[in-house]
This record gives structure tokens, C-alpha cells and sequence, in this order.
């Protein structure tokens, strides 16, 4: 198996696990199973489903939990130009991949250093952690608060790391190392100050710091 | 939650995910797309490493960054960035 499959699997169990404390917080959302396993099918971006159940949870208003999610689910947008060029060229078949594009499948696609390898990454990372996000999330709603924080097995580490390792690629450019200086230290700052999602958003003015820089040919 | 809510919430989230790839490639447009990912994955692993509840936490995740920041500089797989912060990550806790 090619090195970019594997490492889609990984990010994919990875995720999995994640799935399952989704699961139990949608079950202690009071969710039912249907709900939780219609949610991680459908609405399927992680943080956006956190955040959504998190409001619900704590007794917050569904307008308040649709509202935080949704600014959550805002930087998909952003990815699909990323992603664009490995996706399929006619606009209906384009429309169906646009599900998957969330932040693992657009790290671990734009990571492969040629449009075939991306493609191939986006399609076996999409498809392996569509399907174990299903599986995490059924088995932490029928498990329920018998599972453990997954911080206690260093697994809140795993995710900041799998990007770390899928941005290296993107550094190689000055222009990139620009953009992600800027982008990470616009997130920096907006934390204190801005609801959930939006560092991530902010980290966009990146792109222009780094694309005023006049290429080198 | 009410079904409505998730119909609301599931068409609000592929409406984002859709937005985003409607538009043609064109060369222009792909070589600022191809800053993006440096951009936003960027902010990402900030927000990811150092924020808890909408505010800064410095906290063990730091150590499971640079582990991870390092082994990549090294290039090693991915397989070993993510373990390498695991690893990090839960010795500091286990210390601390």
C-alpha cells in the first residue's frame, strides 16, 4: 500500500476514536441514535458536531448551538479552492466530494506532492474516515459514559501533530512559510477575543501576506 | 435536539463545504489557493494546541507540538510525528 493510503488510515482510526467521544457526548446531549448517527453522516465535520451537542449539553439554545457550529463548519469553504483541482471536473460529481472536504482530507490531500497522489489521498482518507466516524460515533452512543477522556491517552496531541506533519510540505515555498507565520500568529491573537472558528477564519489573512510576496522563477 | 435543528444544521454544513468548490480552476486562482492550506492549518494547529473553552491554555500540549515540530523537521512519517507528541504529551502529564 502506498505511503499516502496509510497515513489516510491512520489519520482515519485517529479520527475514529475521536468519533467515539462524540458519541458519548451526543448521548449525553440526549440525542438518540438516530440523531447522533444522522449527524456525523450528514452535518460531518468534527469541531462543528463538538460544538453543536457541547451547547446542547450545557443547556444552551438550539439557535445558539446552530449559530457556533455553523461559524465552525465556515472554514470548509475556504478548503474547497484548495482541493479544487483534485476533484472531479463535472459539477454534479464535484457537489457529492464537497461532503468530505473537511480539515483531515484537505491536510492530507494537498500534503502529496502531485494532483494524482492528492486525489488518491482525498478519496482513501474521505472515504476510510467518513466510514470510522459512523462506527466511533455508533459506539459511543451505545456505550456511553463508560469510556474514558481521551486526553488521558495523549490523544488531544495526536491532531495538532498530524497537521504539523501534513504542513511541512507547504513550508518549502517562502511564500508558504510566510502564510503560515501570519495565519498562525493571527490565530494567536483572535483566541482571546473571537468565538470558536474564527482564528481559523483570520488565519486566511496568511494567504494574502504570502501571495504579496512576488514569486521567484 | 430537535430534527429540524439537524436538518438545519447538516444543509448549513454542506452548503459551506459546496460554496467552496463551485468556482473554476484557473491558474491565478490556484496559485492563491495553493497558500490556504500553509495558512489556515497554520491557525489550526494553534487553535488546536493552545486554546480550551475560547481562551489561551498552555498546558501539556505545547510539549506534544515541539515533539511532533521536531520529528517532522527530522522527517520522520507521519506515523511517528503523531506518536512522537502522544508520547511527549502523556510523559509530561504523567510528571506533572
Amino acid at each position: 500500500m502506498t505511503q499516502h493510503r496509510k497515513d489516510g488510515i491512520l489519520l482515519a482510526v485517529a479520527t475514529g476514536v475521536v468519533g467515539v467521544t462524540f458519541g458519548v457526548l451526543a448521548d449525553s446531549a440526549g440525542l438518540t441514535i438516530a440523531q447522533g448517527a444522522f449527524m456525523s453522516a450528514f452535518v460531518f465535520t468534527g469541531a462543528s458536531q463538538f460544538a453543536a451537542v457541547s451547547v446542547i449539553s450545557s443547556g444552551g439554545t438550539i439557535a445558539a448551538a446552530l449559530g457556533g457550529a455553523l461559524v465552525l463548519a465556515a472554514r470548509n469553504t475556504l478548503y474547497g479552492p484548495a482541493v479544487r483541482a483534485m476533484l472531479p471536473n463535472r459539477l454534479l460529481p464535484r457537489l457529492g466530494a464537497a461532503q468530505f472536504v473537511i480539515d483531515e482530507t484537505t491536510a492530507m490531500a494537498t500534503a502529496q506532492p502531485d494532483r494524482h497522489s492528492g486525489r488518491d489521498a482525498f478519496w482513501v482518507t474521505s472515504i476510510a474516515l467518513w466510514t470510522l466516524w459512523q462506527v466511533g460515533t455508533l459506539v459511543g452512543m451505545l456505550a456511553g459514559r463508560s469510556i474514558a477522556d481521551p486526553s488521558a491517552y495523549g490523544l488531544d496531541a495526536a491532531f495538532p501533530a498530524a497537521f504539523i506533519a501534513l504542513i511541512v510540505p507547504h513550508l518549502r515555498r517562502v511564500e508558504g512559510r510566510i502564510a503560515a507565520a501570519v495565519g498562525g500568529l493571527a490565530a494567536l491573537i483572535a483566541i482571546p477575543f473571537t468565538p470558536a472558528g474564527v482564528p481559523i477564519l483570520i488565519a486566511a489573512v496568511g494567504v494574502v501576506a504570502g501571495s504579496a510576496r512576488r514569486p521567484v522563477q | 435536539m430537535t430534527w429540524t435543528a439537524l436538518a438545519v444544521l447538516a444543509v448549513g454544513a454542506y452548503g459551506f463545504k459546496a460554496l467552496g468548490v463551485v468556482g473554476d480552476s484557473t491558474p491565478s486562482r490556484d496559485r492563491l489557493a495553493s497558500l490556504i492550506p500553509a495558512a489556515l492549518f497554520a491557525g489550526l494547529i494553534v487553535v488546536l494546541t493552545v486554546e480550551t473553552d475560547g481562551q489561551l491554555a498552555f498546558d501539556a500540549r505545547l510539549a506534544g507540538a515541539a515533539a511532533a515540530g521536531l520529528a517532522a523537521w527530522r522527517r520522520a512519517s507521519f506515523i511517528v510525528v503523531v506518536l512522537a507528541a502522544m508520547v511527549a504529551t502523556m510523559a509530561l502529564r504523567a510528571v506533572a
